[in-house]
């Protein structure tokens, strides 16, 4: 499994090290926030909270151009907020308002904002895998050096869209990155009692797609691998797959009861926290103290609380936004 | 204007707009070396190239997902489905991302994807003699489009290559070699425009895809007998065009829909409800309906055709509503 060398030089800039901080702060306040604004009703439908996994998003994010594509899953905030959408309009989205992202039409598992190539959250499990095959296809139709990344869980792998992708992927070299979050539950069902293999890099192999297990706590080593991924992908070498192995910390959504594990393991699993992990190595390599920290907590605050004042705000959709958006308007004939 | 087979007609107008436009590519099963299973692009690859028309696995989810995916990345995909029964693989990236993804994103971007597939039947029982046309006209945000000539084949292909919506276009396998006049020069069917295939004052059929060739040679049958029937042929499912089919009620006061889909629940059934809402007080008679058999096909040759409507169905149907 690779982890940034502990030894050597920490492979990051104070400056680099304080934004990876300050996203993975705001991830994480932001949906604090969210699962408060949850709880008080003013968020309905689901909620996928993705605390605890923010050095994935943040860190895969960074390892790529401003012009590559991504689609995700549902448990999207984190991939929206790293791709650099503004909190205010997440936030608004989740209570569907009409200043949301997806002017409240598509809620918290369908943040999209294609000006920054964020193609979407999609809530059936795989059914957006082959999306990043079609978008991959038309980078390279087009010979643009863009890449597309699909971004699913360990549960995913086990549906046929998932093979299907990878094994056409492959067919057509494609230049595709595969980002697998095994976070060890789909939902909770713990990865041993729903896959044939526990490492989700084996059935990758199956297709002969290179594939790098990382340490999806660590937002250095998945920068790195994403960047080493999209580097081999955009120089013609085809499909690449990550598998980054992390852990949730809260349920899989709102209305989970978490029966499937123990307070114990959670608790022993948020010893690995990737933002305190950060912040040491942070501070042991002597690139920040804790007054950055301070001042990044209050920062993040701040924009969490501006991003939930301005939800609560904003008006309803219009009752004409019901109709519109059903077909894209037609450009005449010729 | 020239005689082409509706199979012609269509590698017309994907031939026309590949040259027109370079973001047009096809991909499917044996679309390319192959030439289509049934022959439809034949030629293609050799004209095109293996970029521009794709063999891909036997893997409809990837076939139709992929198609989206690089229509979203700014390409505009024909997706060639071997035939409307393997769309079931592909039915959740019909359903929830062609369909879905400009509403569901607020309209931030659109999904110009051709999806064009056969219905059909032969001998090739159950799983392969289906019409799903019904499902996927139920979906909001997207165009369903079932021509029954080569003219409306060609000019409904067109519109659907110049689309910004996703199209899922059903051609009919038992339609392929049929011929019919088609102009030279570029044209157009617009969506969401039924179309009066045959005039008449008694009785109205309401019909598309192959049945419109059974509708309009009943009619001529009746015809002889003094009943004339106005034939309709509805050619999109998505967006409706019911406006010609209310006005002929009004004339006629008696319709009846011909479909080769299962009626239950079928496109017929849409029709009754919106004639007995816009035109009951004009009916003379109830709507009628005719379609396949109600079981899964069979293979034997003559249970097969029993189980399809055919142009006798058609005339006892009209007689038996007039009298």
């Amino acid at each position: 499994m690779q982890t940034a060398p502990r030894d050597a030089q920490l492979p990051v800039t104070r400056e680099q090290g304080l934004e990876f901080l300050r996203q993975m702060l705001l991830i994480r306040r932001f949906e604090e926030r969210a699962e408060q604004a949850y709880t008080e009703g003013k968020i309905g439908g689901f909620l996928h909270l993705y605390i605890g996994e923010e050095a994935i998003a943040v860190g895969a994010m960074a390892g790529l151009n401003a012009d590559d594509d991504v689609v995700t899953h549902y448990r999207d905030h984190g991939y929206a907020l790293a791709r650099g959408i503004d909190p205010k309009n997440a936030m608004a989205e989740l209570y569907g308002k009409a200043t949301g992202i997806c002017k409240g039409k598509g809620g918290s598992m369908h943040f999209a904002d294609p000006k920054k190539h964020f193609w979407g959250g999609y809530a059936i499990v795989g059914g957006h895998i082959p999306l990043a095959v079609g978008l991959a296809f038309a980078a390279q139709y087009q010979n643009q050096p863009r890449v597309a990344v699909a971004i699913f869980g360990d549960g995913a792998t086990n549906i046929g869209m998932f093979h299907e992708s990878l094994n056409m992927a492959k067919v057509w070299n494609v230049p595709m990155i595969i980002l697998v979050e095994n976070n060890q539950y789909g939902m909770g069902t713990a990865v041993h009692r729903a896959s044939a293999v526990p490492d989700m890099v084996t059935k990758a192999l199956g297709y002969n797609i290179p594939a790098a297990q990382v340490d999806g706590n660590d937002v250095l080593a998945m920068r790195d691998a994403m960047m080493v991924a999209a580097l081999k992908a955009r120089r013609g070498e085809g499909p690449q797959f990550i598998e980054a192995k992390t852990y949730r910390f809260r349920g899989h959504s709102m209305g989970d009861p978490q029966r499937y594990r123990t307070k114990e393991e959670v608790e022993k699993m948020k010893a690995r926290d990737p933002i305190v992990r950060f912040e040491l190595q942070l501070v042991e390599h002597e690139l920040a103290t804790q007054d950055d920290f301070a001042f990044l907590r209050n920062d993040v605050d701040r924009v969490a609380s501006e991003a939930v004042e301005f939800a609560e705000t904003s008006p309803f959709p219009d009752p004409s936004e019901l109709y519109s958006d059903v077909f894209a308007p037609e450009a005449s004939n010729g | 204007m020239a005689e082409k087979s509706y199979r012609d007609a269509i590698k017309d107008a994907l031939r026309e707009e590949m040259k027109r436009d370079e973001r047009v590519f096809i991909m499917g099963e044996e679309v390319g070396v192959w030439g289509g299973t049934y022959a439809v692009t034949r030629g293609l690859h050799d004209e095109f190239g293996d970029k521009r028309v794709r063999d891909t696995p036997i893997a409809e989810a990837v076939i139709v997902g992929a198609a989206i995916g690089a229509a979203m990345g700014g390409l505009r995909p024909v997706a060639e489905l071997m035939t409307i029964n393997f769309s079931l693989v592909a039915i959740d990236q019909i359903v929830n991302n062609a369909s879905k993804m400009y509403y569901m994103f607020g309209g931030q971007f659109n999904c110009p994807v051709v999806i064009r597939t056969p219905a059909g039947w032969g001998q090739l029982a159950a799983t392969h003699s289906q019409s799903f046309e019904a499902w996927y006209a139920s979906l909001p945000g997207l165009i369903v489009a079932m021509p029954g000539t080569p003219y409306d084949a060609k000019g409904l292909l067109k519109s659907a290559l110049r689309s910004n919506n996703p199209v899922m276009f059903i051609e009919h396998a038992r339609l392929y070699g049929v011929t019919g006049q088609v102009p030279d020069g570029e044209y157009f069917v617009p969506f969401g425009k039924s179309d009066v295939k045959r005039a008449g004052k008694d009785v109205t059929i309401v019909t598309y895809s192959r049945m419109l060739h059974v509708s309009l040679a009943a009619a001529a049958k009746l015809a002889q007998e003094g009943i004339e029937a106005e034939v309709i042929d509805l050619r999109t499912l998505r967006p409706l065009d019911m406006n010609p089919v209310i006005e002929s009620v009004k004339k006629t006061h008696r319709a009846l829909i011909v479909e080769e889909d299962w009626v239950s629940c079928g496109m017929g059934a849409e029709i009754v409800a919106r004639i007995a809402k816009d035109a009951f007080d004009y009916l003379d008679a109830p709507v009628e309906r005719l379609g396949a058999i109600e079981v899964p096909m069979p293979y034997s040759k003559p249970l097969e055709l029993m189980a399809l409507p055919e142009e006798k169905h058609v005339i006892a149907a009209v007689k038996q509503m007039i009298a």
